[in-house]
């Protein structure tokens, strides 16, 4: 049994390949073929790029939402988080000299200090996180509301974000790529190879036994939902710097793409049980069924009908829980 | 003792999961108006043999016979409407909803297409009396009832259905003594009223008290069965395992030096009216027992030595030092060396769902790692080593921990918390449920960890375990220490005497209203 | 201890919803500037009966220990559909409002099927069909427009007698047609016993499957009843994404403030509907204070924020520290 203890199995902590993963990615294939009978391009390094690119967005913001789900949690507070990220980073990076230098992680730290109020809500106060998150996300958007007074802000992302998200560091590699790449090693480590992310597995399966063996529980649920939030906000600071500026309603499409992600990826809503490969999968299954849905040039209300049908279609090919009873 | 047809008979019948024989051409007749006795180690095929009784599985082979006709249950409700109903061990209660919501819940009365609520109370009413709690109110929440008064409901629920064939599969395990006593008057009643009952149980002084006849199960297969009382505890014992029965204890080590400092002690410890100002001392080395009937506070004392309630009182002292514990991370820590092994493995022990490798690590997750990072080739080494050392029958360690048996599952939870190498370790009826193989194994297993100098603290809610076992037992009655039995004093007699406080004025009205 | 208190008990946070209504609601009329008059009152009713009616479709799902996310986009997109059919002669007229209340309960049984037999879970489950609702009603109603019959809106959105709001009699009568008859049914009681603990409901033989089927159902409807008064509102059907959404969350939030256990097993639509009414209520609160509507939202999330930690408080009761993983 040691050869089991090979790294593919502590990346995808299930044994071998988990299946949910494997027809995630089988999924992903299958898309691309459809999409490559409308168009040539479909294949094509650029194009494949270009989606990586959109992905990475969605990637980074769906990365913190796998950690919440893995705790048996949802964080809905996504959207406004997001946006709050993007709109202070700007706001910051208007004041110039040293407002430009500390946009970034000024907006990141926005993101942080809502997470950790989601956080100490759910781990001090035991309210369910579906109704903290959505308190936080309205009292976010009623800032924000506040602060713009309703109207699209002026502000403009700095020099540095629109390079995080637009440039390329390294030549053929946009940097928004890289980022989610950093941010997903960053979350591989952490669940295969720390007692913080044995935690997050332990939390999710059972807190109450978590709790016994000596976990210190609150405090892990607390920085799972502070990294949710930050990394919320930085993926609204990556979109500030790709729109060149923020927009009151940024954040609205990034909330249930995400959860689909983490959940086509394999992982279960209840906690306990994914891996981040599973994460992976899912983001880049969403985001190549939104693009070709648009390549088709399909109308706005067929490609929102498809695209619920599409994911409901996969989730039973392989979401489904064991039925109760023998 | 009348010898007609028996009310329910079953022939042949056998059932296999996925090619593993949980059941065996098991003939077994249940008579009206007697108390029919199962015993078994688990996984003797007890469970597999109530469910195809009770319709919730259906046998591959063999008839089932109720009343001369050949019948068949395609569900359990097919099951209860032919009269046989059965109490499980898990409990089917519904914790949201009343006490009467919950007895009548799969046939509630109905009027005018609605349920009829008068009706409804007077059901429950008439079926709380029965199962001998007309104390419980009908509107009361399940979920604010003692567990102990939550067994009595499913009881009640039981009757309600109107049974002819009655099991009950553990019933009695989350029972404090004075409510045993209430369901054993209760079930004795339902005898004389010409119901037939199947009795499952590990308690053999519940056996002996009850039964008219048992059958003994090993392997899937029934080995006997004989008329109560016809043989002795050794001989049944034997049946069960089928190998000669021996003192199933280790032999105890010489007493501990009184001068040796104690490495646990508590003073005056109270909390919230369960607890109250309990003084005790356990030496490195020692096995001390805490004895009592069940539900005296020795679960609420063990949790607060582990930091897990809120508002103690008193002095808790490691190495004669006083400590404040406010959590079980910190009770675990080197400075304290703690470990619980908690009641209830499914859900304080272990996440069932993932492998024996992660539950292994859980409770030791510092240890194998350095600045939060887990050092892999040091935690296989150490899983490696527990899972020799304790023995624990696996097909690998990557696969779920549900998948073994109940005594390797406990073996598992002991094992995990091993892992850490603690000073203290309390155990909370360690053995509930387990097989007798695995329970000697484990007597073992504490002696030794006490002879390489650890301190234990043993609830056991079985007699001869703290008989067997324990150098000192405290018994506890209503969160207090009532006395201290040393060596030689610890018998079955001083044990249950002090357990129901008989030195004390008025014990019957004490012992009942616990 | 007497019958009463035990009804009391279990009725307790229900009547903590109504309380917490009562007093927002004298707050608001003692400080309007007109007070407590026919007019004051039936403007106050007409809002607030669009939450209570999605607030009563959640709460009917939550208490099984489901979460209906696309409650607001069944509530968008009956109103899209009733801007086509509510019109023409009485006939109709009659027969449209039947085909709206029809294609609401459909889209309440597709989610019941797919969770019941697909065995998904109901968050995301309604994620995806929440898509495919909105879809549909953005087919239906690309841009905002349509017609209702007029005669039948102002009736129900008028007073009767020139005294009761027209919109509340509606409210009533649809809990003593459907939520008393419900809730004091067998189905009814099954989805409680479902919601409070699944396995213990089968174990009893509750007929889970029946009680979730009809709980998604009724739900359905019960968000079509809110469509169709939104389309007596406004005289228009407008597929608004973003007032879908808003419908959602705040009916999440009505049904926590209205003491529905999020766990499932406990509380009353009846709660549910003071929750709403309480929730719209803070809205007027702003105006006759004379804030800036600016303010409203964070308010609204401010106010929930507060609901929640309130719930809390009991925490610092708990003796035992396991109490918090029940």
């Amino acid at each position: 049994m040691k050869e089991l203890a090979s790294p593919l199995r502590k990346f995808s902590l299930g044994g071998r390949l988990d299946p949910a993963v494997a027809t995630a990615f089988a999924c992903i294939v299958i898309l691309l073929l459809i999409g490559s009978l409308y168009s040539r391009n479909f294949l094509s390094p650029e194009y494949l790029l270009q989606q990586l690119k959109v992905a990475a967005f969605l990637g980074v913001v769906a990365s913190g939402m796998m950690l919440v789900i893995l705790l048996g949690q949802i964080d809905l507070s996504v959207p406004w988080v997001l946006t709050v990220g993007a709109m202070m980073s700007s706001a910051l990076a208007g004041y110039g000299g040293a407002g430009e230098v500390f946009a970034i992680p000024f907006g990141v730290a926005c993101g942080l200090a809502i997470g950790l109020i989601n956080g100490i809500g759910v781990a001090y106060m035991r309210i369910p996180s579906m109704i903290i998150t959505l308190a936080t996300n309205a009292v976010a958007q009623g800032l924000m509301v506040l602060y713009t007074g309703g109207f699209s802000p002026k502000d403009t992302a700095s020099p540095a974000m629109r390079y995080l998200a637009t440039g390329f560091a390294i030549p053929g590699v946009p940097n928004a790529l890289v980022c989610w790449a950093v941010v997903g090693v960053a979350v591989v480590l952490l669940l295969t190879r720390t007692t913080f992310g044995r935690s997050i597995y332990a939390i999710g399966n059972r807190e109450r036994a978590a709790y016994l063996s000596g976990i210190n529980t609150r405090r892990v649920v607390m920085a799972v939902f502070a990294i949710s939030g930050g990394l919320s906000a930085f993926g609204g600071v990556l979109l500030a710097g790709y729109a060149s500026k923020a927009a009151q309603s940024m954040g609205d499409a990034y909330l249930l793409p995400a959860i689909a992600a983490v959940v086509l990826g394999g992982t279960s809503i209840l906690g306990g049980r994914g891996s981040y490969l599973g994460t992976i999968a899912g983001v880049l299954l969403v985001t190549l069924l939104q693009s070709i849905l648009s390549v088709m040039q399909m109308p706005e209300f067929g490609r929102q009908i498809l695209y619920g049908a599409v994911i409901v279609l996969m989730l039973l090919l392989y979401g489904r829980e064991k039925a109760i009873g023998r | 003792m009348p010898l007609n047809e028996p009310l329910f008979r079953m022939e042949g019948v056998s059932k296999s999961y996925g090619g593993v024989r949980a059941l065996e051409d098991a003939d077994l007749d249940v008579r009206a108006g007697r108390i029919h006795a199962i015993l078994g180690e688990n996984g003797a095929g007890k469970s597999t043999l109530i469910k195809i009784m009770a319709g919730v599985v259906a046998p591959d082979q063999g008839r089932m016979i109720l009343d001369g006709r050949e019948i068949s249950f395609p569900s359990p409700a097919a099951a209860n409407a032919a009269g046989i109903v059965c109490i499980f061990q898990e409990l089917s209660l519904i914790p949201d909803l009343s006490v009467a919501d919950n007895i009548v819940i799969s046939n509630p009365p109905r009027r005018f297409g609605g349920i009829d609520r008068r009706e409804q109370r007077r059901i429950a009413a008439d079926a709380l009396a029965r199962a001998g709690a007309s104390d419980i109110h009908p509107l009361a929440l399940v979920k604010d009832l003692s567990l102990s008064r939550r067994q009595l409901v499913e009881i009640a629920k039981a009757l309600a259905r109107r049974p002819r064939v009655l099991i009950l599969d553990e019933a009695t395990s989350a029972l404090t003594a004075a409510d045993v006593s209430n369901i054993f008057v209760v079930l004795k009643r339902l005898r004389s009223e010409g119901l037939a009952l199947l009795y499952i149980s590990h308690r053999m002084h519940e056996i002996a008290e009850l039964a008219d006849d048992c059958s003994v199960f090993r392997n899937g297969r029934k080995v006997a069965t004989y008329p109560a009382g016809s043989k002795t505890n050794a001989e049944v014992v034997e049946l069960m395992i089928g190998r000669e029965y021996k003192n199933v204890f280790p032999p105890k080590p010489p007493p501990v030096p009184a001068d040796r400092p104690p490495v646990l002690e508590c003073r005056k410890l109270s909390w919230s009216g369960r607890l109250h100002e309990i003084s005790l001392t356990v030496r490195p080395g020692e096995i001390v027992g805490l004895g009592g009937l069940d539900g005296q506070g020795q679960r609420e004392l063990m949790l607060a030595l582990f930091g897990v309630l809120r508002g103690t009182t008193g002095e808790i002292l490691i190495d004669g030092k006083p400590t404040s514990i406010a959590s079980p991370s910190q009770a675990k820590s080197d400075a304290i060396g703690m470990a619980l092994i908690p009641e209830d493995r499914k859900t304080e022990g272990l996440m069932l769902p993932m492998t024996v490798r992660d539950n292994l690590s859980f409770a030791a997750l510092e240890r194998i790692s350095r600045h939060g990072v887990i050092d892999g080739a040091r935690e296989q080494a150490m899983i490696e080593d527990m899972v020799r050392a304790l023995a624990i029958r696996s097909a690998g360690v990557d696969i779920p921990v549900g998948a073994l048996s109940g005594g390797n599952q406990q073996k598992v939870v002991i094992a995990k918390w091993l892992m850490n190498r603690p000073r203290i370790i309390l155990l909370n009826d360690p053995t509930r449920g387990i097989d007798v193989g695995t329970k000697q194994e484990l007597y073992v297993l504490f002696r030794r960890l006490t002879a390489e100098g650890a301190a234990i603290l043993f609830y056991s809610t079985d007699y001869d375990e703290l008989i067997g076992c324990c150098d000192r037992v405290l018994v506890l009655y209503d969160g207090a220490v009532k006395r201290e039995l040393v060596g030689d004093e610890i018998t079955e007699h001083a044990l249950i005497a002090s357990a129901l406080d008989i030195d004390a004025a008025g014990p019957a009205a004490k012992a009942v209203h616990s | 201890m007497s019958d009463w208190r035990f009804r009391l008990a279990d009725n307790r946070s229900t009547l903590l919803a109504v309380a917490i209504f009562v007093v927002m609601f004298i707050l608001y009329i003692s400080n309007h500037p007109a007070g407590l008059t026919a007019n004051v009152v039936q403007t106050a009713s007409n809002k607030a009966v669009l939450l209570a009616f999605v607030a009563m479709a959640q709460a009917l799902v939550v208490i099984t220990a489901g979460i209906d996310l696309s409650v607001g986009m069944i509530f968008v997109l009956t109103n899209c559909l009733a801007s086509w059919l509510v019109v023409g002669t009485p006939l109709e007229v009659g027969f449209g409002v039947l085909a709206v209340l029809a294609t609401g309960a459909a889209c309440g049984a597709i989610n019941g099927a797919i969770v019941i037999f697909g065995r998904l879970q109901p968050i995301v489950t309604t994620i995806a069909t929440g898509a495919i609702y909105f879809g549909i009603a953005l087919a239906l109603r690309p841009f905002p427009g349509g017609s209702v019959d007029e005669t039948l809106a102002d009736a129900l959105t008028g007073r009767v007698f020139g005294l009761v709001p027209a919109s509340l009699l509606v409210l009533v009568a649809v809990v003593a047609m459907i939520w008393i008859p419900y809730s004091r049914s067998v189905t009814g009681r099954a989805a409680y016993a479902t919601g409070s603990s699944e396995a213990a409901a089968y174990m009893s033989g509750v007929p889970i499957r029946r009680a979730k089927f009809v709980a998604y159902t009724l739900s359905g409807l019960l968000a079509a009843i809110g469509g169709l008064f939104l389309t007596f509102f406004t005289y228009t059907g407008d597929a608004a994404y973003a007032s879908g959404n808003a419908y959602t969350l705040f009916s999440i939030a009505a049904v926590v403030l209205g003491g529905v256990s999020l766990f499932g097993g406990r509380g009353s639509a009846i709660g549910a509907i003071f929750g709403a009414l309480a929730f719209r209520t803070i809205g007027d609160l702003l105006f006759v204070f004379d804030f800036d509507p600016l303010w409203q939202p964070l308010f609204q999330g401010l106010v929930l924020l507060f609901a929640v930690s309130v719930g809390a408080v009991a925490l610092f009761r708990v003796r035992n520290r396991l109490d918090w993983f029940a």
